[in-house]
């Protein structure tokens, strides 16, 4: 029987610099001007119930909560309020229970250099109690499967990248646990090596393993996630199968105008055309939802003419998690 | 508390020392065994010391091995690991109590403390020659001495380990542990200090005057030294202090 996870109400406040959350979590700073306070709301109210057995994406741009998310879930970071489970164990209360049950692998590669590749996974297995037979055995075992077999015995501070992700991975299925966290696993991978996390991923996933993720990739999200909560600035936007979130947006294409002038007149005239759900005007650019893409391009340039305005540029988004985004948020994923 | 955790931890750390072992001793030892060679052979030899300075030296060269060694053998790493290479995340994941992981460190600097002192007994007694007198009357009280310095360095490590930014390694040396050094009673008793009473007083503020002290009265008791009750009870308050305030630091490093 596999293991959930889930949150309740979860709130973030850091009140100084976090000593080792990502990066991108310094980026937003709310400080209260009056008292010189240091103050970033990481996460404000995150409520998440992932079943056991489900592949769960966390979708989101830099400094949106998912690394602060996954840090709770994973001990690291005392939440300010809320709840915080794996299975029946309350996660800040309860850790040593909790930490049994996960393995993880976090954002930037934090191997044991002072280790070779071997050592680094029988230590790992040594930590949670494992015994040495069995240590050698699964050892070897993961060495082969993420092809690192022939460099086992080097120390891995030598390793490149994406061998240093794939050894980061091992690791964490050393001590096979119920469920298993993976932030951003796939920055920074050549595309062959990242079929290959996909793959091992999935195949981690059919013998009933809870599988946590965090990335702003929506091809990844959508390839690999059952559902996907998509983040920003601390809350929940949206949670849904990739599927019904895509369905959801209006019309599904996303067609983004650049024009010399833009008027109210034009931006009205643009949302009555047949095929058009939603016009948003945002100084001279302006996003139009449609039901089609290629189609309207020509009535398009007809109206932007006709308004007495020049079109500088269009560009044509088929429906996707990127294009949810930016309706929920007016922002790009990439900004 | 989970022990198989914990020993699976030491045993690391361990296995990461033994195949360090010769950088590990050239860089903790070789500074002290220079000092005895100039000051213990060079100047006794030509006369600008007398013979018997050589008994007076070891016990200090001996206490500021092992807290340069505990020291550096915690807290280098621990200052790499949460700042840098992140190396350490894999250990505080582990089915443990994280605090239990700052004990493991401080337990594992001990070990390598005693294991400088071990190394450096013998290794300057073949750089003095003949002269030396040191006696063991009691086996006992040296050994409680050894323990309370092994565990001053090794906690002293947990807590500037925990408490030093990666940019300030240089301060921490020429700020900190050059004056540590050169107050710390190491080449010179304390009661040698009686001409500078203001100095004399301040430099009870440094933990390592009572481990010089404390070794010198176990090891050469004929020369004048603090009493060795005074020098027990220093360190027990000052181990007591820093692994407290290394254990506080040490929570806050790992837990945002």
């Amino acid at each position: 029987m596999g293991i959930g996870v889930s949150t309740k109400d979860l709130r973030k406040i850091y009140t100084s610099p976090p000593p080792m959350a990502g990066p991108a979590a310094r980026g937003r700073m709310m400080g209260r001007k009056e008292r010189k306070k240091f103050e970033i709301v990481a996460l404000d109210g995150v409520s998440l119930e992932i079943s056991p057995g489900e592949v769960f994406g966390l979708l989101g741009p830099n400094g949106a909560g998912k690394s602060t998310t996954i840090g709770i879930l994973t001990t690291r970071v005392r939440p300010t309020g809320g709840e915080a489970r794996i299975g029946q164990f309350d996660v800040w209360r309860q850790q040593v229970e909790a930490k049994r049950l996960i393995g993880v692998v976090q954002q930037r590669p934090n191997l044991d250099f002072a280790l070779t590749a071997r050592e680094i996974l029988t230590f790992h297995g040594a930590y949670y109690g494992l015994p040495s037979a069995e240590r050698s055995h699964r050892a070897a075992e993961l060495l082969d499967k993420f092809q690192l077999t022939e460099r086992a015995n080097d120390v891995a501070r030598n390793f490149s990248g994406g061998m240093m992700q794939r050894l980061s991975i091992a690791r964490a299925m050393m001590h096979d646990p119920q469920v298993l966290f993976l932030d951003e696993p796939s920055t920074g991978l050549d595309p062959q090596t990242r079929l290959l996390l996909w793959e091992i991923v999935r195949e981690y996933n059919r013998i009933g393993k809870t599988i946590l993720l965090t990335t702003h990739n929506m091809e990844e999200a959508d390839a690999l996630c059952h559902r996907i909560a998509i983040i920003d600035h601390g809350r929940v936007i949206a949670l849904d199968a990739p599927a019904a979130l895509k369905a959801s947006i209006p019309g599904g294409y996303l067609l983004r105008l650049h024009v010399s002038r833009s008027t109210t007149e034009l931006v009205a005239r643009l949302e009555a055309m047949a095929g058009v759900r939603e016009a948003r005007q945002n100084g001279d650019r302006i996003d139009l939802y449609a039901d089609r893409g290629g189609p309207l391009i020509g009535p398009i340039a007809a109206a932007v003419a006709e308004s007495g305005t020049e079109l500088y540029d269009v560009h044509i988004s088929e429906p996707s998690l990127e294009n949810l985004f930016l309706h929920h948020t007016g922002r790009s994923l990439r900004q | 508390m989970n022990w198989k955790t914990f020993f699976a931890m030491l045993a690391r750390d361990a296995h990461v020392a033994r195949r360090n072992l010769v950088a590990l001793l050239l860089q903790t030892m070789l500074q002290p065994l220079l000092f005895v060679f100039i000051f213990g052979r060079v100047m006794t030899s030509s006369g600008l010391m007398p013979e018997n300075y050589k008994s007076m030296l070891l016990p200090g060269i001996i206490g500021m091995s092992m807290v340069f060694t505990g020291i550096q053998a915690v807290a280098m790493p621990l200052i790499a690991e949460f700042q840098f290479t992140h190396e350490i995340e894999d250990r505080l994941l582990a089915p443990m109590r994280i605090e239990w992981l700052a004990v493991e460190k401080v337990l594992a600097g001990m070990l390598q403390a005693l294991v400088a002192g071990g190394f450096v007994v013998p290794a300057s007694w073949l750089l003095l020659g003949k002269g030396v007198a040191l006696s063991l009357n009691q086996p006992l009280l040296f050994a409680g001495v050894l323990v309370l310095v092994a565990l001053f360095a090794s906690a002293g490590g947990l807590t500037l380990g925990c408490s030093v930014n990666q940019t300030q390694i240089g301060l921490m040396f020429s700020l900190l542990l050059a004056p540590m050094i050169s107050f710390g009673c190491i080449y010179y008793p304390w009661s040698a200090l009686s001409a500078f009473p203001v100095i004399q007083k301040l430099v009870l503020l440094n933990p390592l005057v009572y481990a010089s002290e404390g070794l010198r009265a176990t090891l050469a008791p004929q020369y004048g030294h603090i009493p060795l009750a005074v020098v027990m009870g220093a360190l027990l308050a000052i181990d007591a202090a820093l692994i407290a305030a290394g254990l506080r630091q040490f929570y806050q490093k790992a837990v945002s």
